[in-house]
């Protein structure tokens, strides 16, 4: 029989499903399907890239010491490429194509509600490894980012205290940078101070010329910038530029969380006060091992960056979370998280609290210094208390929306 | 008094950086009729040479205004000569092919360089008008623009070359019967256009966020300019500037960034429902 091309394709396309279908069996039967869901090209490459990273060492460390239930772990991951309608796609690949038994991943928080309620449907546990703006609430979701009353509550007083009270910000429109905002003035207002000037920005802006302008016509002693993505970096290179740098001080609550400084030259950069889970210059022998253990898979560890770290983190809470349950099963997982499971990763301490299925965790607050993010000084085990206070899943399991801070 | 010269300032920055992100494309659609959707990350690619360039210790005027042109006018030419010109006319298959490039370029730099690169300073310090500082680099920028303008109209207005480019753009056939070949015009317009987009990227890298998805930002509003711009290449590129420019910058200013943005883009369909040939399919008609 020759091969034409439609027997070809026939042919072929049979060994295909021969070679897939035995795979899943395999798998099925050997491993734990691990679900992976990030933006690893496109616009914010720069925070899924590495995420993905820190996930595969994560996992390549679980699997050589021995996997878990005696299984190694399988990654399934998909690309969305920066485009939030592939979440629901990829989304729903997961878990009713590849029926995946734990699925971490989803970067910004408009990714997070796409995919969140598909995963809770499915009763597949959902690790949202992320900075956010807080205030999810949902028994299938566990997030060990920090909210804002872990970082705007420690950030404003802070920045206020080394400039004024009158506070300008500037945050990117979407849903952060909307609830962020609405923080940061509570914050603000705490302190005795006011704002006087708030602009939204569309996440493609990139000339921020009249907003200087118009923050000098108003004149604050501080900017916080919650501004997202790689359009928004260009703020605060306008900002130096123009001189303003050292005539009105500069806070961020996400500069740096992709490594943004390192784009920044030290003159743009140095002076900027952050404050974050994870720095590189953390000096603890378990960070000092973690960056090791990158730079020898990945040559060198600048990659690292703060939600790197926290999915990095995610992941081996969860292997934890199975180990003491012994099970994969759903609620198995849930009831050992919420017994109170914490690990010690590159950044501190983490712990699961099971009244929000968010974590207590370190928060230091610093300054950017040459590239380098300088710890001033650190806190240890911040409760999300902004979580807290709206959302108790040991008294109402089955509450599933994200509260809102109504000022 | 000072923050109307200080807005004043930023307007006309704003219609220059448009002009100087558009300029490339309006050579190659707005001559060649090729739809580059690569043009974005031939602006990034310029910005990335310079920041090179700098590093390895050329002066940071010759790294913008010579080398980054000069070397995305290079990589034009090979795209020009592998890719474009065997799809001259088939408008669909150039916008899939220069998809699927602008694609291959930002892994491209990815790969090299990663997803941070430190950028380079502005070699200009800002200055203070009364109780306001300003971005000295911006008169840098405005003054590129001004240089860029004109002498694009020299050349294309006194030089044989320029009246060859115009006749072959206008008939190729016509141009063919009177010895010319169009394949060779329309590589050195491929070319021009391709160093021009470089030299944006080039003197706008000291002001923006420089990583390798960065044409993305640029792409639309090049479009809009010069589609808003209709087809007359110069009086177009500077009329449809000057409006979007000024449209964004007053809602920017006295609303928000959001009315700014939402602004360019109503006036952008509003424009284009009024005068479907663009600006210069109405006014200046016959100018170039």
């Amino acid at each position: 029989m020759g091969i034409s091309r439609r027997n070809f394709v026939q042919i072929s396309s049979a060994l295909v499903a021969a070679t897939v279908l035995s795979q899943a069996v395999l798998a099925a039967e050997n491993t734990i399907k691990f679900g992976s869901v990030l933006d690893t090209s496109g616009g914010f490459a720069a925070y899924g890239k590495p995420m993905d990273m820190a996930m595969r060492l994560a996992v390549k460390k679980i699997n050589s010491e021995g996997g878990l239930l005696g299984k190694q772990l399988e990654v399934v991951a998909y690309d969305t490429q920066s485009d939030m309608s592939l979440y629901s796609q990829y989304g729903q690949q997961l878990t009713r194509v590849d029926k995946v038994d734990v699925v971490h991943g989803g970067i910004l928080s408009a990714s997070r509600e796409a995919i969140r309620q598909t995963m809770h449907k499915t009763k597949t546990p959902y690790f949202y490894n992320v900075l956010y703006e807080g205030g999810v609430c949902d028994r299938n979701i566990f997030i060990n980012g920090v909210t804002p009353s872990q970082q705007a509550e420690v950030l404003v007083p802070y920045a206020m205290s080394q400039s004024g009270k009158n506070v300008y910000v500037l945050a990117a429109d979407y849903n952060y940078g909307h609830i962020t905002a609405r923080w940061i003035e509570k914050f603000v207002k705490e302190n005795g101070g006011e704002v006087v000037g708030l602009d939204f920005f569309p996440l493609d802006v990139a000339d921020f010329g009249s907003t200087i302008a118009k923050i000098q016509a108003v004149g604050p002693d501080l900017v916080i910038a919650p501004l997202v993505g790689a359009a928004h970096l260009s703020f605060f290179r306008q900002w130096a530029a123009s001189g303003m740098k050292d005539k009105i001080p500069l806070a961020s609550t996400t500069l740096g969380v992709g490594n943004e400084h390192k784009v920044l030259t030290p003159e743009e950069g140095n002076g900027i006060i952050v404050a974050y889970n994870y720095s590189q210059e953390l000096d603890t022998p378990l960070n000092k091992a973690f960056k090791q253990d990158w730079a020898d898979t990945y040559g060198d560890s600048n990659a690292i960056h703060e939600i790197a770290v926290s999915n990095y983190q995610g992941v081996l809470t969860w292997a934890e979370g199975v180990k003491k349950a012994g099970s994969l099963d759903q609620d198995a997982l849930i009831s050992a998280l919420e017994s109170g499971i914490s690990i010690n990763g590159p950044s501190g301490k983490v712990s699961v609290d099971a009244q929000t299925h968010h974590a207590v965790l370190d928060v230091h607050l610093m300054v950017l210094d040459n590239q380098k993010m300088r710890v001033i000084k650190s806190m240890s085990e911040l409760q999300p208390a902004d979580t807290q206070a709206v959302c108790n899943l040991q008294t109402n399991p089955e509450d599933n929306q994200q509260y809102e801070l109504g000022l | 008094m000072d923050l109307s010269f200080v807005l004043l300032i930023e307007l006309l920055y704003a219609i220059a950086s448009l002009i100087l992100i558009s300029s490339g494309l309006a050579v190659v659609f707005g001559m060649m009729k090729v739809i580059n959707l690569a043009h974005g990350e031939f602006i990034m690619m310029g910005g990335f040479v310079t920041i090179v360039a700098e590093n390895a210790g050329v002066n940071i005027f010759v790294a913008m205004l010579l080398v980054a042109p000069i070397t995305v006018g290079l990589i034009g030419l090979v795209v020009e000569r592998l890719i474009i010109r065997h799809l001259y006319g088939r408008l669909i298959d150039t916008m899939l092919a220069t998809w699927g490039l602008s694609l291959f370029f930002v892994g491209l730099v990815t790969m090299i360089f990663g997803n941070t690169t430190t950028s380079i300073t502005t070699p200009i310090t800002g200055f203070s008008v009364g109780d306001y500082q300003v971005n000295g680099y911006n008169f840098f920028v405005i003054l590129v623009a001004i240089s860029l303008v004109t002498s694009m109209y020299i050349f294309l207005k006194t030089t044989r070359f320029g009246l060859i480019a115009r006749g072959t753009m206008q008939d190729p056939d016509i141009a063919t019967a009177l010895g010319y070949s169009p394949a060779r015009v329309y590589m050195a317009t491929f070319f021009c256009g391709s160093a021009l987009s470089g030299l944006a990227g080039a003197v706008l890298a000291p002001l923006v966020g420089l990583v390798p998805s960065s044409g993305a930002t640029y792409i639309a509003k090049a479009f809009i300019t010069v589609i808003g711009g209709g087809p007359s290449l110069i009086f177009g590129l500077v009329s449809s500037s000057a409006g979007f420019g000024l449209v964004n910058q007053f809602f920017t200013f006295y609303i928000s960034p959001v009315y700014g943005e939402v602004a360019l883009l109503i006036s952008a369909v509003v424009l284009l429902r009024v005068m479907p040939q663009g600006i210069t399919g109405k006014y200046f008609r016959g100018k170039m």
